[in-house]
């Protein structure tokens, strides 16, 4: 498995026709709201971030990134019952910390993937964890042993998607 | 001096532009969540103005295909179903050629309309008993996350869906409406950590407060461990709420086990399906007789509950004694034990329409006792 550190010049960057950059996460979103009325366990899987990971790691931009994260992030917010921002700012950090990622280390092979979007869905847990509790007071028990399956299950989903995502690149 | 804070500040930017953006987009969603923390809810506008709007724009944009989604599939369904129909009728009338076996396919068919007709009865049956008005609605969507657990129905403000309002399937209550946009509303399920609802346990009328847990079941809250409660008995609705009618169907004690704050932790499989949901009820208006049923019935509970204590009491003790006045009624050795036990509120501070009502019934009643 690679996970090498190169320099950034060894990377590609890669841009997204406009439509693509808009329609796909609204597709990711639009499936996480449907498909869970069919399939319940789908719910396990979490669409909206595994495409914020791709589209920041893709274009390798931190700002690009979190902005991703935090539109897509507050989408989710919005279709919830809960606070707008719980989803935003833990997708938010997501999309920093995974372009910052894309800069520094190579995420294009499927193993370094499955890590990537499995770390990252525990990171967006605790970070949700962490402000749902400490800021917005609500309760909501932190299970383990289904969250690390969860991010497994992301992993796997991830290399899959990113791999149907992949066609959609540009070289910029 | 100016131009060196400039470019210092420039550099400063330039070097840690990244770091600053992400704090400034943390720090603006901080702000916006400790606003929409601080503001009292209200159950009907439980969102600001511009936080309404967003959730407006996204619910605009998403759920258009959700109904051009679910109305699809339920075409192609239907012209699949009406192909297969075709294509058995045809197959029927070969083998009818052939075999001669018209009374048995004509069984066939008059089972499929009597289970039909049963079904429909059964639908008819229960908004005749509890109900005065609904609406059917199609769910199309969720919110997509074990987090906040909604559904979104097609129908909306424009419909005369208003939030707080019921949404039950015959087999079971689903949850209430939570907010209304103009095509759109979305639904508060039971099974969200959030939801409350009124609930009383069937047999021992014992009144608890049905919650959702962050593991996605329903629970049945504040019942006290002092009292009997057995597997598989049955959840109604205490109508305790002012949301859902007295006596519709939440699902049955599925696990008992005793939590460290006096109160038992009972764990509902619900009636409803709540992992499938194809089509619900909206219940537009509650009938008023179950409103007055509710009024009406707190002194014969309490009847029925001291006749259950008190197996030395007769049912109905205000009717005896109306009957015989001059006759003195022996106070039971254990009464005083059950009398307390009765008057007490048997659940929590949080359904406070039906345990005054009750404690003031069973006072009533226990005037002739004494």
């Amino acid at each position: 498995m690679a996970l090498s550190i190169t320099s950034r010049e060894q990377f590609e960057v890669y841009r997204f026709n406009p439509v693509v950059a808009i329609a796909v996460p609204l597709l990711a979103i639009f499936i996480q709201a449907y498909l869970p009325l069919k399939v319940s366990f789908f719910n396990i899987f979490d669409l909206p971030l595994l495409v914020t990971i791709f589209f920041a790691v893709a274009r390798r931009n931190p700002i690009a990134g979190l902005l991703t994260g935090m539109i897509i992030g507050l989408v989710q917010d919005s279709l919830t019952h809960s606070f707008l921002g719980l989803f935003g700012i833990s997708k938010t950090v997501v999309g920093f910390a995974a372009s910052s990622l894309g800069v520094k280390i190579d995420v294009e092979n499927p193993g370094s993937r499955l890590l990537m979007a499995a770390g990252f869905y525990l990171v967006q847990k605790i970070v949700y964890f962490v402000v749902a509790r400490g800021m917005a007071g609500m309760e909501m028990p932190l299970d383990l042993p289904h969250s690390f399956g969860a991010a497994l299950a992301n992993g796997f989903l991830a290399i899959v998607l990113f791999a149907l995502l992949d066609k959609t690149k540009q070289r910029s | 001096m100016p131009p060196e804070y400039g470019s210092s500040a420039e550099g400063f930017f330039g070097r840690h532009r990244n770091s600053v953006v992400l704090a400034g987009a943390l720090f603006a969603q901080i702000v916006g969540l400790a606003a929409q923390v601080k503001r009292p809810v209200d159950p009907r506008h439980p969102d600001s103005g511009s936080v309404r709007l967003i959730r407006m724009w996204t619910v605009a944009v998403l759920t258009p295909f959700e109904r051009a989604i679910v109305s699809t599939g339920h075409g192609v369904r239907g012209f699949w179903s009406g192909y297969v129909d075709l294509h058995a009728v045809h197959e029927e009338n070969k083998r009818l050629r052939q075999e001669n076996q018209e009374l048995k396919l004509q069984q066939a068919l008059w089972n499929e309309d009597a289970s039909q007709a049963h079904r429909l009865q059964t639908l008819i049956d229960f908004k005749q008993h509890f109900i005065h008005q609904t609406l059917p609605a199609q769910v199309i969507g969720s919110s997509g996350t074990d987090l906040s657990r909604v559904l979104y129905l097609d129908r909306g403000a424009r419909d005369g869906v208003k939030p707080d309002m019921a949404v039950v399937t015959p087999d079971g209550i689903v949850g209430k409406i939570s907010r209304t946009f103009a095509t759109t509303s979305q639904v508060l399920m039971i099974s969200d950590p959030t939801s409350g609802v009124g609930g009383l346990l069937e047999s021992s009328r014992l009144h608890g407060i049905v919650r959702g847990t962050a593991s996605g079941d329903v629970a049945l809250r504040y019942i006290m461990q002092e009292e009997t409660v057995q597997k598989g008995e049955r959840v109604v609705t205490s109508g305790g709420d002012r949301i859902f009618p007295k006596g519709l169907q939440v699902g049955m004690i599925k696990e008992i086990s005793r939590g460290g704050d006096g109160f038992y932790n009972l764990t509902i499989a619900p009636a409803a399906n709540l992992n499938r949901l194809e089509e619900v009820l909206i219940v537009t208006e509650i009938s008023n007789d179950s409103l007055l049923a509710e009024s009406n019935e707190a002194p014969q509970r309490a009847a029925e509950l001291l006749a259950k204590r008190l197996p030395t009491v007769k049912k109905n003790p205000a009717n005896e004694i109306k009957d015989e006045p001059e006759k003195p009624v022996k106070k039971s050795t254990s009464t005083p034990a059950v009398d307390e036990k009765v008057t007490k509120p048997t659940t929590s501070a949080a359904v406070p329409k039906t345990a005054p009502a009750q404690a003031k019934a069973d006072a009533k009643q226990e005037q002739p006792v004494r």
